[in-house]
């Protein structure tokens, strides 16, 4: 982390502002797990708290962005500083993002009739959710420690969402196509597995935002990407 | 960052390139050094100002930006005891040179200074004084000169029914603005500006400011600024000097969002000493 401002006060303002990215950061990741878990659980209760709490995140996202508004123009910073605010805008950005996803994963629990409790489909799931939340967490904590090689970790670890995204398509492909009293469900469970993975982008996209935080460039290399999750992967069977 | 550990393919942080590829240069300082008397006040430097650029000077007080403006038009051979070695071109022509002729120079070379400096005389006489110095014209030339001069400053406008008033009754924007068009008047092909807005209000300095970008389409300029805001606004290249040294140069965006050495982004974010 770079000197103290002559001006003190700066110091403060830009404080707050990384503060303020954490305490949604925190409240983010628990939102991943509580909407993932009430879908799990069929907790419909715990689903309709994620649907509400969302309301919390998007008021730390405006107050982040007044916060670095007013910044900018009392401060006029530059360099690091100018960087290290406009990373705070991008990052708020995608936390609200994962918030809004968190959210309509909540909501779908209500949604969810019937006692069709496909288990391995739901282990998937939940592995997937594991997968991205400690993505999230780490590039969290990396964004907060200025650490550009974990930043860079969880930049490349995306890959292995992917797969298990497109492998749970297949198989509620295969479950629609057997039985199509589950295609409801099966749906819903598509859109929740889409969701988890969308985090996961947001996670990739904080990452290149400590990239640019910390190198003063965008940056280049195109992401890692596991397989396109593409339907025509699976052929109905005559 | 060379401890990375993942194989990203990050583009490296390379010495800034001394002269910028998209302009020929117009002024090339090789090796400068400069003393007064026994203190060095610039240590060998290196760089180049392109044609129909601006480039921005900007360092603590004392760090040698001035010293270096006032090299370019040889102002400092007006006081004993200083002196400059090393190189310094104009085109092909080396400022330091002894038999150079200094009037000549400086009608190449302008300058404006922090001060508005307006001459004690009417405003027309005060643009007409320095181009009867190097030309000679007739009534209706010298008009058509002044009023060209006074647009070229901005300040046409505003003047053209008192050209005989005192240049010393303009206020302190539209004074500065009848220095540059004096300096204009004479046709340099460089002009330096030495703070020009530091004396300023917030209007007259945002006149100055558009009327610089205006002035490069015909001429090059140099300019010495502690408003930050103000070299990010009005510079293609911007020269961070410190303690003599000519610490970075490069291309404005650059210098102010990734400035390349530590010692420029302390300074330009504010965490100098």
């Amino acid at each position: 982390m770079a000197s103290e401002h002559t001006a003190k006060a700066f110091d403060v303002d830009l404080q707050e502002l990384s503060r303020l990215v954490a305490e949604m950061g925190g409240l983010a990741e628990r939102q991943i797990v509580d909407s993932v878990d009430a879908l799990v659980r069929r907790d419909v209760t715990l689903g309709r708290q994620v649907v509400a709490l969302d309301a919390e995140i998007d008021k730390l996202q405006h107050q982040i962005e007044e916060r670095a508004v007013l910044t900018i123009a009392r401060r006029q910073p530059m360099a690091i500083d100018l960087r290290e605010i406009v990373g705070a805008l991008r990052v708020a950005t995608d936390l609200e993002r994962i918030g809004d996803l968190a959210k309509n994963i909540g909501k779908r629990v209500g949604q969810l009739d019937g006692d069709f409790n496909p288990l391995k489909l739901i282990r998937g799931l939940q592995h997937m959710t594991t997968l991205v939340q400690s993505q999230v967490k780490s590039v969290l904590d990396a964004y907060a420690a200025h650490n550009l090689p974990a930043a860079m970790t969880v930049w490349k670890g995306d890959e292995e969402v992917d797969a298990i995204c497109t492998s749970l398509f297949r198989e509620l492909l295969t479950y629609m196509m057997e039985d199509p009293r589950n295609i409801s469900f099966c749906i819903h469970l598509m859109f929740c597995a889409k969701n988890i993975e969308r985090i996961g982008d947001h996670a990739t996209n904080i990452a290149e935002t400590v990239f640019y935080m910390i190198e003063g460039q965008q940056l280049q290399s195109p992401r890692p990407r596991g397989e396109p999750s593409n339907f025509a992967t699976v052929v109905p069977g005559n | 960052m060379n401890n990375l550990n993942v194989s990203v393919d990050l583009p490296h942080a390379s010495a800034p390139p001394l002269s910028m590829p998209d302009a020929p240069p117009k002024i090339t300082v090789r090796d400068l050094n400069f003393y007064y008397g026994q203190s060095k006040a610039l240590k060998s430097i290196n760089l180049t100002l392109g044609t129909n650029r601006v480039t921005a000077f900007i360092g603590p007080s004392g760090c040698g930006k001035s010293t270096l403006l006032r090299i370019f038009n040889r102002m400092y051979d007006l006081y004993p005891g200083q002196r400059a070695d090393g190189q310094v071109l104009l085109d092909k022509t080396n400022i330091l040179d002894p038999k150079l002729d200094l009037n000549l120079l400086r009608a190449r070379i302008g300058m404006v200074f922090q001060k508005p400096t307006p001459f004690p005389m009417t405003i027309y006489e005060n643009i007409a004084f320095g181009v009867r110095l190097y030309e000679k014209l007739s009534k209706s030339e010298m008009d058509e000169r002044v009023e060209k001069a006074l647009r070229g400053g901005a300040l046409w406008d505003e003047v053209k029914d008192k050209l005989n008033a005192s240049g010393l009754s303009l206020s302190g924007g539209q004074q500065q603005r009848l220095c540059i068009a004096r300096t204009v008047a004479v046709r340099p092909e460089v002009i330096l500006f030495d703070e020009p807005c530091s004396a300023l209000d917030p209007i007259s300095t945002a006149k100055i400011e558009e009327l610089i970008s205006e002035l490069k389409e015909d001429y090059t300029i140099a300019i010495v600024t502690h408003n930050m805001q103000q070299a990010a606004r009005v510079s293609d290249q911007t020269a961070f000097m410190y303690l003599g040294e000519l610490v970075e140069f490069d291309q404005t965006s650059k210098i102010f969002t990734s400035p390349s050495d530590r010692r420029t982004q302390d300074y330009i974010t504010g965490r100098f000493g």
